[in-house]
């Protein structure tokens, strides 16, 4: 039972995902053209307050529901694993027209060809899992 | 009430929700992350025997199985209960410029010609499904996260290796959609 909130705020997630229209092809085409304001606006938004948010938990050590202090652990230093692996992660984007989350939400909204996206999504991960160590880093 | 449910929302709302998502997984110790799902999907199918990678206790993460089972049921709910029928507002410049890649006016949330069956029926459209979905696995384990970890919980931590990440999000988004759509589509 204690997963149930987990579940619940996923339930969110994928509501917010399809009212925002962020689950759309055609939405992440516009983005990548720069020619609608919509999503820079939602990630925006999100950015900023998240930024003030995290801000205000780290100056006043603020705790999780177990009472650990909430700590941001920084992530590892480098240029070309994030440049690289980034751009690989965004030709995937504007193609499907979808990153991780919003896939299985489409899968939810009834788009149940994104199933085929997800799975490769999938298959992507386990590969990168083989040959990591013959990456640069 | 009704009518704010079942019509598209702001960007400005969608983003208070999503940063709420965010700080209520702080609140309860777990960090806002979507594909580390797909990492353990691959080590709970038992592959972390053979690859290192894969080899760690997955059942830490099943909190985050649950919600991506929730996400699922929340795109349903969306669609069944939330959704007018409206096509996406589409800005006009967009449905012009995919006009001419081929790409008939929107009238649902996704184009027809790349998610319907006889698309995914055809090479061409198996093999965008499939190399899409492949880059996005194999890109956000290599960048260390998707648009969650990085665009949103990186940024808003301030963090440098998320800005980058998120630089080669675009790189590779303006490739995509400038170099190689005007080739296969």
């Amino acid at each position: 039972m204690k997963f149930i909130k987990f579940l619940l705020v996923g339930v969110v997630f994928g509501i917010v995902m399809a009212k925002s229209e962020a689950l759309s092809w055609f939405r992440i085409q516009e983005m990548f053209r720069f020619q609608s304001f919509h999503m820079y606006g939602i990630i925006g938004t999100a950015v900023v307050l998240g930024a003030l948010g995290v801000a205000v938990i780290k100056k006043l050590k603020m705790h999780d529901n177990e009472g650990n202090q909430i700590i941001f652990y920084p992530k590892a230093k480098s240029v070309v694993r994030y440049i690289i692996g980034g751009l690989i992660f965004g030709l995937g984007w504007a193609l499907s027209g979808a990153c991780p989350g919003p896939m299985v939400v489409n899968i939810g909204y009834g788009y149940l060809t994104m199933t085929v996206v997800f799975f490769f999504a999938i298959v992507g991960t386990f590969v990168y899992g083989v040959i990591k160590d013959k990456l640069p880093h | 009430m009704i009518e704010f449910l079942t019509q598209p929302w702001s960007w400005w709302f969608s983003g208070i929700v999503i940063v709420s998502i965010m700080f209520f997984l702080l609140y309860f110790g777990k960090s806002f992350g979507f594909s580390s799902n797909l990492r353990t999907i691959c080590s709970a199918s038992g592959v972390g025997k053979k690859v290192k990678y894969f080899d760690f206790n997955w059942k830490r993460q099943a909190w985050n199985l649950v919600f991506l089972v929730g996400a699922v049921i929340g795109g349903f709910i969306a669609n069944q209960f939330m959704s007018n029928g409206d096509p996406v507002l589409l800005s006009e410049a967009t449905i012009s410029d995919l006009s001419a890649l081929g790409f008939s006016r929107p009238n649902s949330i996704q184009p027809e010609e790349l998610f319907g069956w006889e698309a995914l029926l055809t090479l061409k459209g198996f093999l965008i499904l499939a190399i899409g979905g492949f880059l996005v696995g194999f890109g956000a384990r290599y960048a260390g996260g998707c648009t969650s970890g990085h665009a949103i919980s990186g940024l808003a931590d301030l963090q440098i290796p998320s800005l980058i990440a998120v630089i080669g999000f675009f790189i590779g988004g303006l490739i995509m959609t400038f170099v190689i759509f005007p080739l296969i589509f």
